[in-house]
Order: structure tokens, then sequence, then C-alpha cells
């Protein structure tokens, strides 16, 4: 029978639920199931409420579930908050000690930490009782977890050994009292094809030492930070230099220094470290200066929903700083998506001497999903740099007019010929001018390097029957909801979510996960076969949408907004599409 | 042999007389004397008539933003060390817009020299206040003079524990030559504050009431002692020190940077094997 399971373990900031949710992640991946979780969590670093959730399936899964199978409460207001998602005889384990409710059925209590004391010596352990507990309900092979404690601490053995005991404490309690529960069994699936688990942040770092980035340069903030904060642990290793810059102007303009002299570099940052950034944006653009940023959306304007999520800066991307120049922007919308378009970003970026900017949010950031491992021969390095003897020594011009629009690049040192880098408008060999004729024979230039770019943009992806009468339109991080949304609509979602929708029509999606330059005929030609074309955007003003008319005249009528920091579920789409 | 011909560039829109002219002339003449060629260079500037001065020679150029200077130099001498790298710009980029920078990049002590053109206004935007200029300097925007007390950036500098801290006067072009070849040879970040004035907007500090103020320090000064070399820092109006006020040993920021020591950021490959590894963590 197929496996679609939910849980949701919550407590308060500093209590480790990220922990617990990492942990059983694992020991569900470890056992051949894939996964996706999410972290909900505010922006504090002690109390209040945080939760994470994973959603477990034999196939591939993308997004979370409304309806929740198993809740883990560390504390009471897990309880409250979370119950009323609960489906009927699912189970609710809750540590005993700090949370004092009614004995009911299937409400299970377990002393955590009295556990965690008694058999590891430490009541640090009681997250890993917690996860053995849970364990014990599902009747799951418990050698895994011990697996995943001993690869956790390997090089800490002896809290390994105290881990693995508070673990069979916790499983064996559940046995011993709650064993009667059988509404759930999740067995391992022996011999299942290994997979990655990841968060959309780690991907993209993963990308990037793969693209070959060898200096990244930010100012931490929520929730990019995670991608400079891996990267510099891995500096020595793979050889690149993270540096944290005085403030977001520094970062990119570090970055667009680094550039300049050779190296492959990138900032990351959000909506409001982007605002920063705007004017190094441009000067990448004039400068034709080949840069990455990661723009990881949180809900804004201003501070915002720092630990939240939101797909409201595409259009702020797509127009920042003043005047025209060319740039191009991907939104991958999966883990997966997340570290290929590391690679392309800065392919693309080199090729075509411009700033590549990748849309990330928080979604797409945090969360956690079984992938197939990322294939290393599929990542290439294409630096489009002139050799030493193709440079020309008498003459070279940094910006030579072309038909591409890209002037042969080579770098300052490289051999006797000078790179002159220019902010001004300049004319072929990089000198300030105020030439009308050259400003506008350099506008064009740098604007035909778009019809290069625009040829490598993939087309978006299209989910669902070809001749669908409704197609979903998204992109970025909805990617996982809106599929879902559309097998629900069609008939091959979970029951408990398709009772409830209206099936009329056939469905399809179409997701962007490359946007700029806009792929307009290809996009075209899929929405002018549909009747009804919905957008689902985390924003208030349907961005994709303007877009899509602005670029090939089609409305998208229907509009599923959400802008409340929280993502996109496949049955809210479903709900919403039924109003 | 590079001569100063091998440096001759485009000729320059300064105003006839500008201080600038003399500072190009110094640089060069530091730089053929010191055996570097134009390639060998990368020149960094921001926005302001000082700015301009790598279009006006030879060289690899950065020329970026207001402000922005030493996040050029400082990220082009990160993606590759072996350019002898020198920012160039006025007292409005790097101590007005680019302040934060200023502290920073001394903090960091990126093994480049930063020359800046202190002649306490702006000119590209005809003659408001600079944060050098003097208490009751009178603009057409600041009409009852400058109320903001004067930016020190010897001082500044100094106790943001540069590595290398001076001050030249346009006027004495030999003394300055030399001093941009002691400060091209010092490691780290070496700051010369180059008096300089400005024909057209300023008429205050001109070359006259330079020449009447600055003295040479001499041997018997000590520029490695922190605390005298703070008190020299304050010492301003009937007598300015020029010369090296501040000068410590300090690693780099590239020696400290593990990935730059196999060469060159930018030359690195990509270990896939290691990567692969890597990838396997996550299984």
């Amino acid at each position: 029978m197929q496996i679609d399971f939910s849980l949701v373990a919550g407590g308060e900031a500093g209590q480790g639920v990220q922990t617990v949710g990492q942990m059983l992640a694992k020991v569900f991946v470890k056992g051949g199931r894939d996964v996706f979780v999410i972290q909900d969590f505010e922006s504090r670093i002690r109390g209040g409420h945080n939760f994470t959730q994973i959603r477990v399936k034999d196939e591939p899964v993308y997004a979370i579930a409304e309806a929740i199978d198993l809740i883990i409460a560390l504390d009471k207001q897990t309880i409250d908050l979370h119950s009323d998602k609960l489906v009927e005889g699912g189970a609710l384990i809750f540590d005993s000690e700090n949370v004092k409710i009614e004995p009911k059925t299937n409400l299970f209590g377990v002393p955590l930490g009295e556990i965690a004391i008694k058999e590891g010596g430490n009541k640090l352990y009681a997250n890993t009782v917690a996860v053995a507990a849970a364990l014990g309900l599902l009747k799951y092979d418990i050698e895994i977890l011990n697996n995943v404690i001993n690869e956790s601490f390997g090089k800490r053995p002896e809290i390994a050994q105290n881990n693995i005991k508070a673990a069979k404490a916790g499983y064996e309690y559940v046995q011993k009292h709650f064993g009667h529960y059988n509404k759930y069994e999740l067995k391992t699936i022996p011999d299942a094809p290994k997979k990655m688990l990841l968060t959309g942040t780690e991907a993209m770092a993963l990308g990037a030492i793969a693209a070959g980035c060898k200096f990244v340069s930010a100012y931490p903030m929520s929730p990019s930070t995670g991608i400079i904060t891996y990267l510099a642990g891995k500096a020595k290793e793979f050889g690149l230099v993270a540096e944290q810059a005085e403030d977001e102007i520094a970062a990119i303009n570090l970055i667009i220094g680094a550039a300049c002299a050779g190296a492959r570099a990138m900032t990351v940052t959000s909506g409001g470290g982007f605002s920063l950034m705007v004017e190094g944006l441009g000067l990448a653009g004039v400068m034709e200066v080949p840069i990455v940023i990661i723009e990881a959306q949180r809900p804004g304007p201003a501070t915002g929903l720092p630990t939240r999520t939101a797909q409201a800066d595409l259009e702020f991307v797509l127009h920042a700083s003043q005047d025209e120049f060319p740039r191009i922007i991907l939104a991958p919308g999966t883990v997966e998506e997340a570290f290929y378009a590391m690679p392309k970003a800065f392919n693309l970026a080199e090729k075509y001497q411009l700033p590549v900017i990748v849309l990330s949010d928080q979604h797409l950031a945090d969360s956690s999903m079984t992938v197939d491992k990322f294939d290393l021969s599929k990542v290439t390095i294409e630096r489009h740099l002139l050799a030493d003897e193709e440079v020309n020594l008498e003459e070279y011009k940094r910006y030579k007019i072309t038909e591409s629009g890209v002037s042969p690049r080579a770098l300052p040192g490289q051999t006797r010929a000078l790179v002159i880098n220019d902010s001004h408008e300049h004319s072929e060999d990089g000198h300030i001018t105020e030439d009308p004729k050259i400003r506008t024979e350099m506008v064009l230039k740098r604007f035909r390097k778009l019809s290069g770019a625009k040829a490598e943009i993939k087309p978006p992806t299209f989910y669902g029957p070809d001749d669908a009468e409704v197609i979903l339109v998204g992109w970025g991080a909805t990617y996982g909801a809106i599929r879902e949304a559309v097998d629900i609509l069609n008939g091959d979602g979970s029951a408990a979510v398709r009772n409830s929708a209206q099936r009329k029509m056939t469905v399809a999606m179409m997701h962007l996960s490359e946007i700029w330059p806009f792929p307009t005929e290809t996009i075209s030609n899929i929405l002018s076969k549909a009747k009804k074309l919905f957008a689902i955007e985390g924003n208030a003003t349907a961005q994709l949408a303007h877009l899509i008319r602005a670029e090939t005249g089609i409305a998208v009528t229907g509009k599923i907004l959400k802008f409340d920091g929280r993502p996109f579920s496949p049955g809210y789409i479903v709900r919403e599409m039924d109003c | 042999m590079v001569t100063m011909d091998d440096y001759q560039g485009k000729d320059a829109t300064w105003c006839p007389g500008c201080g600038n002219f003399l500072i190009l002339r110094a640089l060069k003449m530091a730089l053929v004397e010191l055996d570097i060629a134009p390639h060998e260079i990368l020149l960094v500037s921001g926005i302001g008539q000082a700015a301009k001065l790598p279009h006006y020679m030879k060289g690899n150029v950065i020329n970026g933003l207001h402000g922005r200077t030493l996040s050029y130099a400082t990220g082009a001498k990160i993606a590759n060390h072996d350019l002898i790298v020198i920012a160039t710009s006025g007292d409005g980029d790097l101590y007005g817009e680019g302040g934060n920078h200023f502290i920073h990049t001394i903090r960091r002590n990126p093994d480049i020299t930063v020359i800046a053109h202190d002649n306490q206004v702006y000119g590209l935007t005809k003659g408001q206040a600079s944060p050098t200029s003097g208490l009751g300097f009178v603009t057409r925007l600041q009409t009852d003079g400058v109320i903001l007390s004067p930016f020190n950036p010897i001082a500044l500098a100094i106790s943001a524990n540069a590595s290398f801290v001076s001050r030249g006067f346009s006027g004495d072009i030999n003394h300055l030559s030399k001093l941009i070849q002691t400060a091209i040879q010092h490691k780290g970040l070496a700051l010369i504050d180059v008096l300089q004035p400005c024909v057209s907007f300023n008429r205050v500090n001109t070359f006259t009431w330079y020449r009447d103020r600055v003295y040479k320090l001499g041997d018997d000064y000590d520029p490695t002692n922190k605390i005298a070399a703070f008190q020299k820092s304050q010492e301003w109006g009937d007598k300015i020190p020029i010369g090296v006020i501040y000068t410590q040993d300090r690693p780099t920021f590239e020696e400290q940077l593990p990935a730059l020591k196999e060469g060159p950021l930018f030359k690195i490959e990509v270990d896939y094997a290691l990567l692969d590894n890597l990838l396997e963590e996550f299984i």
C-alpha cells in the first residue's frame, strides 16, 4: 500500500524541534522513503512556537500535506495549535513532564526528560527519546535510528552510546505502555535506491562549489545566511573564500572586484539586502561583470517577516536599478533545480558578462527533500575567457562592439594587454565618453546579449495532460504544491484532499524556473490553448501574471495568491480553486 | 626598463592648475622608479574628479561606483593577489560615501595602496563641503560655514589599527613620489592622505596655505610608536606634518586566507572527487 504519512514536531525555540525533525527525516530516508520537511520558526532564539513538519511517501514528495497523522509535542502550545489537523485516530505523543493534559485515546504521554536522564545520563537526550518514542509507535526499525546516531556522533562514541541507550528506553517505553496502538506501521524498504536529503540552502551552496565559485561575500540576512555559512565551513577544503562584508553594499562591490579580476564570485541576501545592492547590480550591468546574486525572498517591505516565506520580489529584481541593461533571472522550484541552477547561473554570467539573479525563498531555502544524488558529470564550467595567445596585445578592447554583444574577455594581468572596466558610459577601450553615437551603440550592444541568453532559457515545466482545460501557472518554490494540486484535481491525489475537490475540468501546471529573458513564444503557445488560467503566487498582486500579460498579451484571470508568510499546500490551492 | 612614456594616458580633463596633475605625475614616477609595468597594476577608483585618474595613465582599471573603491580593490586582490592594486580616489569617495568601507578595509588589511586625493571640497559636484572641510568653510550648500567637526583620516586609520598611515602634499612631488613607493612596497593596506589644493572651489586651502604649514617628519620621528603617532595625527593648523605617521607589521588579509596559499584564487580548480564525497554525506 502507498504510504502518505505526515507528522509535526513542535515546541519552543531552543527545545530542539529542528533536531527532532532532522533525525526523524534521516531515519525515514535511510529506511528507503522519500520525505519533504518544512521548518516553521519565529524570529527569536528562545521561547515562542517552532515546528517542523515531515511528510513521508514511497515516491518523490514535493509538498507538505495539511492533515497530520502524528504530533510530537514538546510543549503544550504544540497541542493547542496543531491538534485540529490531526486525522481521525491519529496519534499525539507529548512530554508528560512538561505538558499536563487529560489522558485520552491516542494521546500518549512519555516522560522524555526522565528517560533521558535515567538511561542516557543527561536531559539533552530528551530529543532522542522523543524520536525513538515516535518510531516505537510506528513500529519502525530502531536499528536505523542507531545508525543515524552513530553517524551524527561518530567522533564522540560515548555520546553516541548514551543517545542509543536513551533511544532504546524511549522506544521500549512506548511499546510497553502503548503497544496496543496499531493504526500505523511504517516498514523500511530494503534495497531502496539511496537518496540525498538536503535543504535548498545546502543544494545552492553545493551547486556554487560545483560551479567553481571561489568567492562569496555577504552580510548575514535570513533566509540566505545558511549558504555563506555552509560555504565558509568548506572554504579550506575546496579553496574558496567566504567573507562577511560590513554591509550589503560592500558585499556586492567586493564580488564585482573579484569577478573583474577573474574569480567566480557571488553574494547571497534577501530582499532588504538586495535593496542595498541595487546600485552594484546596475554597475555589473554597465561594466559587464559576471556576478551571481542569490536573493532568498522573505515577506517585506523593510523588515517584514524575517523567518517566513514570500515570492514578492520578482518584479523588483527584474527592474531593479536606474536605466536599463540585460540581466538573467532564475527561480529554481525544487532542491534539485536549486543545485543545477548554480552552475548554469555562473556559466551564463560569464558567457554573457552580466549579473545573474537566482531567486529563492524561505520555503525553498529551509525545506529539505529527498533527491537523487546530484550528477556531477552534468556540471560543466564554461568560462568564456580568452586564452593568452588570443588576446590582442596591441589593441585589446574590453567593450569591443560585436554582433552577439559579447566582447571577448581577458583578465587584468593576464597579458600585457590592459583591461579597463568602467562605470561611466564608455568607449570600446573602456574609457569615459559622452559621445551620443557610442552611447547608443553601447546600449544596443549590451542588449544584444539578451537575444543569445534567451535561447539558453529552459522552457517552463509542463505537468499534466497536454490538452488540459485549466493551467495553473507558477514559478519558484510553489512547484511542489501546484504539482500535487494538479494530481489531486485530476484524481490521482490522496483521498483525504481529493474528496474536498470539485473535479470538473482537466488541469495542468506550467512552472517557470528560469524567468528572464522571458521565454515568450513557448509560454504563449502553452497558455493560449487553455480555457482558464490561474496564477499561483506568493505575493498580493500576481507579479508573474503581470509579466505574462506584458510579454504575451495573455491575461491570467484566475489568481490564487498567498502573502501570509506561509508556504502553499496543495490542499489550499484546490480549495481556493473551488471558491 | 619602464619609462614615463609607458604610462602616458589620455589627456586629463581636470582644471588647469589642479593638484590632481601632480598626484598623477608622482604616481607615475613612483611606478617607473619601482620598475613596475602598466599591465602589472590594477588602478581602482570610484567617482569624483580624483577618481578619473586611472583614465589619464596606463594600467588595468576598475572605475566603479562612488564610495565603493576599496571594496573593488579588496575583491580584486582576493581574486588575484599577484596584481599590484592601487586605489586612487577623493576625500568624498573614500571618507564620505565610502566611510564604512574605509573603516572595515583597514581592519581587513589587504595589501593595497590607497591614495586619497584630499582637497577638502567636492569638485565634481561644484563646491560643496567634504568630510575634511574645515570648520566655518562656506559653500553654496553650507551657507553659514561648515559646522560638522572635520574628519581626521589619519587619526581614524591609526585607531582602526591600520598598518601604514601617511600624509603627502601634492606641492612636493618628489616627497610624494617617494611616499607612494614606500606605500606600494609596504605589505598591507597603505594609506596616503594627499593634501591637494582645488583651484576652482577651495579658496581657503590653497597651494600657499599648505606650503606655509606643511613640514616633513624627520629621522627623529618614530612612526612605529602608536601613541606618538596618534598624537601626531592631532597636529593640524599652523603646522601640518607630512611623511609616514604610523606603520606596523600586521598580517595581510590575503596571507590569512587558507585558500590563497595554493596561488591566486581565480586559478584554483574544483576538486570534483572531493565534492562527490561531500554529496555522500547527505545520503
